[in-house]
């Protein structure tokens, strides 16, 4: 048993801590996510603690890096799952999923992508 | 998508001349124009487009890569070039940092899903920092559109 050693417990402990929280979120920008969103997206994303992931079928991308947003290539309609784990995954997952709610600040063709 | 899907060869710059953002951006557009993949006369309208879209946040991306880009009625196809700084540009960067590999697109306004696509290419090249490295250090067009054909046939295109 590993609590026959007492770091281990902490270990036990401090894995509790780290909560992993969820949520689907959709792509409804008609450009999809492009520079501009995957910028503002891992801007947000960079303001927690807790390690933020983005999910789709086949890939998952670390959301606090605009490359790595941009490797989903998502297009309007996508589904994605926001993955958020640390001391502050649920404000991180609410921030998130904010901001794919309110479209990225765009209105559809209204801007250049 | 691959770059040999949106990359002009004949556009490919190794030592841009230009020294600031606009700079850059004008002789990539210009490569264009001299290749016939983009008219003359449509040469003003887009770099003023790109630089608009420069302004609603820099396309530096960061590692030193910027992705000057517009949407444009004039291409029925999506149309992209890459050039290199050697001693690096100032591109208001998202990571600060000056910015020596541009990967300049025009796509068709209806076609946003190609766009994501070469974005997503370029993205995932650009991760691997071999590839960064050995496009920078690129001393003739040949030898970045010999890279580019590298990553397409071995690298992890999706």
């Amino acid at each position: 048993m590993a609590t026959d050693r007492g770091e281990s417990v902490h270990d036990i402990a401090a894995g509790l801590r780290e909560e992993t929280v969820s949520r689907e979120v959709v792509v409804v920008n008609a450009q999809g996510l492009h520079a501009r969103p995957a910028d503002l997206l891992a801007r947000e994303a960079r303001k927690w603690r807790s390690r933020i992931e983005l999910v789709n079928d086949s890939q998952r991308a670390d959301g606090k890096s605009i490359l790595e947003v941009l490797t989903l290539a998502a297009e309007a309609g996508t589904r994605l799952v926001v993955e958020a784990t640390g001391p502050d995954a649920r404000e991180a997952l609410e921030a998130i999923g904010s901001l794919f709610e309110r479209r990225f600040n765009e209105h559809d063709d209204e801007h250049e992508s | 998508m691959k770059f040999s899907d949106f990359v002009a060869t004949d556009t490919i710059r190794s030592h841009v001349k230009a020294d600031t953002k606009e700079g850059v951006i004008r002789e990539m557009a210009q490569s264009l124009v001299d290749a016939g993949r983009i008219s003359a006369a449509d040469y003003e309208g887009i770099v003023k487009a790109i630089m608009k879209r420069e302004d609603l946040g820099s396309t530096g991306i960061g590692r030193g890569v910027a992705v000057p880009h517009t949407k444009h009625p004039s291409v029925n196809r999506l149309v992209g070039t890459v050039a290199v700084s050697q001693k690096g540009i100032d591109f208001q960067s998202l990571d600060g940092d000056p910015v020596q590999l541009f990967f300049l697109l025009v796509s068709p306004p209806d076609r946003p899903g190609d766009h994501l696509r070469a974005l997503e290419n370029i993205s995932r090249q650009l991760r691997d920092d071999s590839f960064c490295r050995l496009l920078k250090a690129a001393k003739e067009p040949i030898d970045i559109q010999t890279l580019l054909e590298e990553a397409d046939s071995h690298g992890v295109v999706s």
